[in-house]
């Protein structure tokens, strides 16, 4: 009785020296704010970065051997366009986020504002995952599709917007949501250079108090729970649907 | 000017740098009101042929006239010339996520610049005279296969086309609605439209069409009136396939 009495009054002291003491708790808070600043406009970064990908890339597969048969110079302006586009997207797949990140940090932007270098490293990685993304659904689209659009008289950018493209939203929403919950876990990262970030904020408390199980594994919980979240969340929306599809 | 609204000239189509040679020099005309049927065996290049006709599928060599413009030159914008040349696929190609109207009058109303009232007023009209008038909200996932051909017809008419090109359109039916089909396919040749037909229905060659072409190894091998053509075979090949088909 005595002893796990005892062992209440340690927890309850570890607990008010991690998060109550000096209001350490505002770590966490200002940590988990500074994680989905990041995670959300890196997204929309790389929500733009993937649409520009994934319009060349596309463009280039769809239309290749009619551009390649009549010649003329938009053939060529198309394929080093694709060319960069594959590059980009095998560089940015093939080297680690944290690498990247301390590019941007120590050689590209250096004394740089630290938040916009992570959305800016965060969003132009995240844009080669969409655009694979966006891609996938494009091709996914039967060609016959694409075929009795043009058939009509529609151009090329026509027949995308008007009959393909409506019809990638329902593959590529969730899958693209969970680019977002990916995103989010990948920025526990920022704190590398220097940045607050949630899982930054566990490890400063750790730093001062000296206890490890209390904070990190607070922190644990709160990005837990936002994935659970989420993750319901796009759960609704393909319920969603799934129930419009006819 | 010749009453020709299609005028074809040493048409080539090479793979693999001129290894593999879908089309290999053809040269045909077709007059207004006709129904050129063509027929032979897989792999002949007829559909290759039909399909070069709008540049779904991009020539290497020779020339189009579409009405006097020669639309294999890159510098004619062929979206224009499409619009005028109305396609109908094998695998019918509605637009999944278009309700029947909606297919229909989406090209009217982009690129004709027709009011939503008139594109559906035509679309209408032309949806009862196929015997579908019921199935206009109806999404394509809810019609047959008989039933979505003859929309797909439909819906190349309400561009008001100068030219039908018919790639295979009852061979992914099942038999008993091939009939459907080519009753409406009947009627339209009788109301005098300029049409060109890929099929295997020998009876709908023989019946309607005003010339047959038997092509074989990317080259037309014979043509002739459906008459002499069906009883006068002149060559050894065609007389083969013949032979296997009637």
């Amino acid at each position: 009785m005595n002893a796990l009495s005892l062992w209440f009054s340690e927890l309850k002291e570890t607990f008010i020296s991690c998060f109550i003491t000096d209001d350490r708790w505002e770590w966490i808070a200002e940590g988990f704010i500074n994680s989905v600043i990041i995670t959300v406009f890196a997204l929309l970064l790389g929500l733009v970065v993937g649409v520009v990908l994934a319009a060349i890339r596309s463009s280039y597969d769809k239309n290749e051997e009619a551009l390649r048969i009549r010649g003329g110079i938009g053939y060529y302006v198309l394929k080093a366009l694709n060319a960069i586009a594959k590059t980009y997207i095998t560089v940015m797949r093939g080297v680690p986020v944290v690498v990247q990140l301390m590019i941007w940090y120590f050689v590209i932007l250096v004394s740089s504002e630290d938040i916009p270098i992570a959305i800016v490293a965060f969003g132009l990685n995240s844009g080669a995952y969409v655009a694979e993304i966006f891609r996938g659904g494009i091709m996914s689209v039967d060609n016959g599709q694409f075929e009795a659009g043009r058939s009509l008289g529609f151009s090329y950018f026509q027949t995308m917007v008007n009959i393909v493209i409506p019809q990638t939203i329902k593959s590529t929403l969730p899958t693209l949501l969970n680019e977002l919950i990916a995103l989010f876990k990948e920025t526990s990262i920022a704190g590398y250079v220097g940045i607050l970030d949630l899982t930054k904020a566990g490890e400063r408390i750790r730093g001062i108090t000296f206890e490890a199980f209390m904070p990190l594994i607070a922190v644990a919980i709160v990005y837990l729970v936002t994935v659970v979240l989420l993750t319901k969340f796009v759960e609704i929306i393909e319920r969603r649907l799934r129930r419009n599809e006819r | 000017m010749s009453d020709n609204i299609i005028e074809v000239r040493g048409l080539k189509k090479h793979y693999l740098g001129g290894k593999v040679k879908a089309l290999d020099g053809i040269d045909a005309d077709i007059k207004k009101g006709e129904v050129v049927v063509i027929i032979g065996p897989s792999g002949s290049g007829k559909s290759t042929f039909l399909r070069s006709l709008n540049l779904l599928e991009m020539p290497t060599g020779g020339t189009i006239n579409f009405n006097g413009v020669n639309i294999t030159d890159k510098k004619v914008d062929i979206n224009i010339h499409r619009q005028k040349m109305g396609m109908v696929f094998q695998h019918f190609n509605l637009f999944n996520n278009m309700n029947i109207i909606k297919n229909m009058t989406i090209a009217p109303t982009q690129l004709l610049k027709k009011s939503k009232e008139e594109a559906n007023e035509k679309a209408l009209s032309l949806l009862k005279r196929v015997g579908l008038e019921d199935r206009a909200e109806a999404y394509p996932s809810q019609l047959s296969g008989g039933q979505k051909q003859r929309v797909a017809i439909v819906r190349a008419l309400c561009m008001e086309p100068e030219v039908m090109l018919f790639d295979e359109p009852t061979s992914a039916l099942d038999p008993e609605m091939v009939g459907e089909v080519l009753d409406v396919m009947k009627d339209l040749a009788r109301a005098g439209m300029t049409m060109v037909v890929v099929t295997h229905e020998m009876g709908f060659a023989r019946e309607v069409g005003t010339r047959v072409i038997f092509m074989d190894g990317g080259k037309i091998i014979e043509e002739n009136n459906p008459k002499d053509f069906f009883e006068n075979p002149q060559n050894d090949r065609l007389k083969d396939f013949l032979s296997k088909v009637l």
